[in-house]
């Protein structure tokens, strides 16, 4: 035995349990991180960032009963649904609220020609291939992606608009469609039981020959 | 403490020869090995092999940065070859894991005794070539910060690896066998490291070999759970030797391609990597018991022994290139014929009889008892025995993809300077933790040595000789 025998203090002996019980854990908190931590249901869903006006879509869409398209009208024709230009929101508000402070900045793009600096909400990345018109058309909601627009007043992420999210509705489509007709009716089937959903559902399934693909090239272009 | 000269390659039948010579006693073992630690300066040579290694193992890191900040298109790999340097590379560096593994493992389930002296460097040797190996599929992926992506882990994407792949098994069969060879070099080594502990004469060793030892004291019941857990784990590790490189060479033999579609690669496989580990183990062993005064240990018997293993395992190989040959014909499949003739007389003839050259005929040089104990000779057909296992994945990786079906997309594969400097970088990444290992960590199994000298043994004056040096005994 050498000078050092007795370098090690006697709590010491706890180390090795500890860096076990550390060592087997480490791969599950890692597991748990990716799968929870990193999902955009963590770090996207109610994002709500403020806007250059105040615009409640609560207002405008839920009580004054204004269709989507009559703003976002490109939705059933091209891929991005339009942000509206000012001279949408002024073919009212000349009329409406003229004087009213918080339109302010609504009054002097409408001057000068420069053009609302709205902040985007639902922002997928650039590597992605999105196409609005494909999924309204065939019966695919407003609200299956947004949510309750019609209720909100300030808009918000409501979805987590990741892969796996998207994938769930390619892979089980039929209780996400609906009459193609319907699809700006953001109250209509939530007094449905799950039985009669997915019965309509698997109804407009069949009737628009639906079949989502789920190649990688579908999205990634 | 005499060293005789002392032949323990000769075949005595009435005496089993002497594994280790010139001791007598236990004491003179322990100081013996550990003076490889303990020395207050290594020897020059050390020196000098570990700046060179540092400095390739340096350019390894940089390559590897150049790497990642351009893409992969700094190597040579493109179509129609898209396997490159990277996986002949990592093929290579699991292959020579192998031999470690097969010492460790199943030479002690065999109780082939004259393991001890060797294993304990061999394992580090796996250890060593294993993280060479995996560092080649890690950086060939192309974006390297998403190389989590080979792990089946639950995420946002609801994406997984494609478990049909032998590239998914292959991420197994590595990471089992890189945890598998790390405990079984760790545990084994325990004991060793509390000896070194309770020789240490700074504070700092003995903190950093006494975190190591685990609080060894050499009592019965840690001796009694060691060994257990040792023969578990060589269990364990056994199947390890010939699954690894299975899955491996399902890489090639799981896919259509002509050349790689056979049924014989897993065996031809295992047996190539054995082959190529015992080469890469008389590479690193002649040079060290020289230098560090290890002949005692590392006798030529051990050298011998191996030369045996080289010669056999290099022999199936051949038998295998011969095997490959005859189904190509024998299948009277097109595509197959050419893939194989192509290989001998095509573009990449050069490369194929270097191979064959190296693999084959040179070993059979061992059948000569002369050569087999003949330290320069074997040290040189180790060095080229390294030389043909790497060319043999180079053959099998590059001319099946160079030439397959369609003459309109057929290539010639040429390797960028990056894929040169990366490849010579690995061995400088190698040889830097193998010098590192020699210095610091126990290089042979001093406790297990121990075992194996006729001292261990209480009956020993009753029916072997009285002692290590084999003469006669009177009765």
């Amino acid at each position: 035995m050498g000078r050092f025998q007795y370098t090690f203090p006697r709590w010491t002996n706890l180390i090795l349990p500890m860096v076990i019980i550390v060592g087997m854990t480490a791969p599950l908190y890692v597991a748990f991180m990716v799968a929870w931590g990193f999902s955009p249901a963590t770090t996207d869903v109610g994002y709500m960032p403020s806007q250059p006006v105040p615009f409640s879509h609560r207002v405008h869409a839920g009580e004054l009963g204004i269709d989507c398209r009559y703003c976002h009208n490109t939705v059933e024709y091209a891929a991005v649904a339009a942000i509206p230009p000012t001279a949408t929101c002024m073919n009212c508000h000349t009329q409406i609220h003229p004087e009213s402070e918080k339109l302010t900045p609504l009054h002097e793009s409408y001057q000068t020609g420069m053009p609302m600096q709205w902040i985007k909400v639902h922002d997928m990345p650039d590597y992605t291939y999105f196409n609005h018109s494909a999924h309204v058309t065939r019966g695919v909601s407003c609200v299956e992606c947004h949510g309750r627009i019609d209720t909100m007043e300030t808009v918000y992420q409501h979805e987590r608009l990741s892969m796996g999210w998207c994938l769930e509705c390619h892979r089980d489509p039929a209780p996400h469609v609906r009459n193609p007709d319907l699809v700006t009716q953001l109250e209509w089937g939530w007094d449905m039981g799950v039985a009669e959903r997915l019965a309509e559902g698997d109804h407009w399934l069949s009737a628009n020959h639906l079949n989502p693909s789920q190649d990688c090239s579908t999205c990634h272009r | 403490m005499t060293t005789m000269p002392v032949d323990n390659t000769t075949e005595d039948p009435r005496h089993r020869s002497p594994l280790v010579l010139g001791h007598v006693e236990f004491g003179t073992v322990t100081e013996e090995i550990c003076r490889v630690n303990e020395a207050p300066k290594p020897p020059k040579a050390w020196y000098v092999s570990l700046v060179i290694s540092a400095l390739a193992a340096g350019m390894l890191l940089v390559m590897i940065g150049y790497l990642i900040l351009t893409g992969v298109g700094v190597w040579g790999n493109n179509n129609p070859v898209m396997w490159g340097f990277p996986i002949v590379n990592f093929v290579f560096w699991v292959g020579i894991g192998h031999a470690g593994t097969l010492i460790s493992a199943i030479l002690f389930l065999f109780r082939q005794k004259w393991r001890t002296s060797i294993n304990r460097f061999a394992e580090a040797m796996t250890i060593f070539a294993v993280i060479c190996a995996g560092t080649f599929p890690g950086i060939h992926i192309g974006r390297v910060w998403l190389a989590y992506w080979l792990f089946p882990i639950p995420n946002q994407m609801d994406l997984w690896p494609q478990f049909r792949s032998p590239l998914l098994w292959d991420v197994f069969a590595v990471g089992t066998y890189f945890t598998v060879s790390l405990i079984f070099w760790y545990i084994g080594m325990v004991p060793d490291l509390a000896t070194l502990r309770d020789r240490s004469n700074t504070k700092i060793k003995a903190v950093a070999y006494g975190i190591f030892a685990l609080g060894w004291r050499g009592s019965m019941r840690h001796w009694h759970r060691y060994e257990r857990a040792y023969l578990l784990l060589a269990a364990l590790a056994t199947p390890l030797v010939l699954s690894v490189h299975s899955v491996v060479s399902f890489d090639f033999a799981v896919s259509q391609l002509p050349g790689w579609h056979t049924t014989i690669f897993p065996p031809y496989f295992v047996a190539g990597a054995i082959f190529s580990g015992f080469a890469m183990v008389m590479t690193l062993a002649i040079p060290a018991r020289e230098i560090w005064g290890l002949k005692n240990f590392i006798t030529m018997r051990h050298l011998e022994n191996m030369n045996k293993i080289i010669l056999v395992t290099g022999t199936m190989v051949g038998y295998a290139y011969g095997t490959e040959f005859f189904i190509a014909w024998y299948s009277g499949e097109l595509y197959e014929k050419f893939a194989f003739v192509n290989r001998a007389f095509g573009q990449y003839a050069w490369a194929y009889w270097i191979m064959v050259s190296c693999n084959v005929a040179i070993p059979q040089l061992f059948w000569f008892k002369k050569v087999r104990t003949s330290i320069w000779i074997m040290f040189i057909v180790s060095l080229l025995v390294n030389v043909g296992m790497w060319f043999e994945r180079f053959v099998i990786v590059v001319t099946s993809l160079a030439q397959d079906f369609l003459p309109s997309s057929w290539g010639y594969f040429t390797p960028t300077w990056v894929d040169v400097c990366t490849f010579i970088g690995s061995f400088g990444l190698f040889m830097t933790l193998f010098l590192l290992f020699i210095r610091y960590l126990p290089v042979l199994a001093i406790s297990e040595i121990k075992g194996v000298m006729p001292a261990a043994d209480p009956h020993a004056e009753h029916h072997e000789p009285a002692d290590a040096l084999g003469e006669e005994v009177q009765e």
